[in-house]
């Protein structure tokens, strides 16, 4: 059986969902990202306490039509994806407080 | 005995842009004609002044204006270096200093920065575009070098007021100004047309993205697309993160507000018919 992954939010990322899109930008290089639906959904459900294959069930099953282990797979690999680019961290422990002192980039906006 | 001290004139000239009085000090009679004379029109008779910048000028050997800018932020100070100047800025107090050669391009440089500093926090930004006002509502063309912003503004008709032809001043409006949405103010920086916009602002109406193409046509911008290119187009110095935050939210905040259009145009007066 794999280990748990869980999934939070970068502090160093500001978001914002902007009509039926959610962009991001990272605070390193100023570089703006457009995220796809499935990347949306974690994104959002990353609180670095809810473990990955909970979110998978929770969220990505219940909307889009997969099978919960090759949506799980899927998951990981976006989320790695997400975290090269330092948008999402990563961790097999619940991630309870962010490494980084700095002032959270994140503010969470109401949607458009 | 001699005089253990000399007397040191100090002159001052006040220039608001965007209705942000900086004083600007100097020792060089010189130097603050040539400012006065740049920054003709944005000189304020009044003597307030938010901030304040000592100006300490130095021999031409300083001089490199091609080198790359830095914008660093530390124990509350903002140091601003190229190779043309070196200058610090302390926003608690309002204070700062400029060290540079008695030329117009290093402070012109150290203003804009300042003003993207003040700006960003405010949920403004300077903005790579041409601006003028038509029927009381600001328009901006934006684009990069080449797409047209230069052009649109030497084809602006008589009842236009041009703003710039270059760089835009966008302030927003909050609840306690009695108005929201986003004002566009003149400014003295400008492009290739080495025309001073005028100093006056208006409500922003549109922003229209820039591209040459064989018919006059105006399409929409969906939002994503839209806080794309103004990011791209906006004036933004500081790697610091909460200043990449503040810029995003500031540009963000814009797009929702504000139509965003792609303007595609042959380059002659007629574009002006679908404007305003």
């Amino acid at each position: 059986m794999s280990k748990k992954l869980y999934v939070a939010r970068s502090p160093r990322i500001a978001a914002r969902m902007l009509g039926e899109e959610m962009l991001v930008m990272s605070g390193q290089g100023s570089t703006l990202f457009t995220l796809n639906p499935t990347a949306t959904i974690l994104w959002q459900a990353a609180d670095g306490t809810t473990p990955l294959d909970e979110i998978v069930e929770r969220r990505i099953c219940s909307e889009f039509e997969v099978k919960p282990d090759e949506a799980l797979r899927d998951a990981e690999a976006l989320a790695e994806d997400l975290a090269k680019h330092g948008i999402l961290l990563i961790s097999e422990q619940p991630i309870l407080e962010r490494p980084i002192a700095s002032t959270p980039l994140l503010q969470e906006q109401p949607q458009r | 005995m001699p005089g253990l001290a000399t007397q040191v004139e100090r002159y001052s000239v006040v220039i608001a842009i965007g209705g942000v009085p900086v004083r600007v000090n100097t020792t060089d009679a010189d130097f603050l004609d040539m400012l006065q004379d740049r920054y003709a029109g944005f000189v304020s008779a009044e003597g307030y002044a938010e901030f304040d910048f000592d100006v300490d000028l130095v021999a031409p050997a300083f001089s490199d204006p091609d080198a790359d800018v830095s914008v660093t932020h530390s124990s509350g100070r903002w140091f601003m270096k190229r190779g043309d100047f070196h200058a610090e800025w302390e926003p608690a107090t309002g204070t700062g200093r400029i060290r540079q050669t008695a030329n117009p391009y290093s402070i012109d440089a150290v203003l804009r920065i300042v003003h993207t500093l003040v700006l960003a926090k405010q949920g403004g930004f300077l903005l790579h575009s041409a601006s003028a006002i038509r029927n009381g509502k600001a328009f901006l063309f934006a684009g990069v070098s080449g797409a047209g912003k230069t052009t649109i503004a030497r084809l602006a008709p008589e009842d236009a007021t041009l703003l710039t032809d270059e760089i835009s001043y966008i302030r927003k409006l909050d609840a306690s100004m009695k108005s929201e949405g986003y004002v566009a103010f003149g400014t003295p920086f400008t492009g290739e047309l080495a025309k001073l916009g005028e100093n006056t602002s208006a409500p922003v109406a549109a922003l229209y993205l820039l591209a040459q193409g064989p018919e006059n046509r105006i399409d929409p911008v969906a939002a994503a697309d839209a806080l794309r290119e103004l990011l791209a187009n906006t004036l933004f110095f500081a790697e610091d993160q909460e200043m990449v935050h503040w810029a995003f939210q500031a540009a963000c905040g814009f797009v929702e507000r504000v139509p965003v259009y792609r303007l595609t145009f042959v380059p002659d007066a007629r574009v002006w018919e679908m404007i305003g």
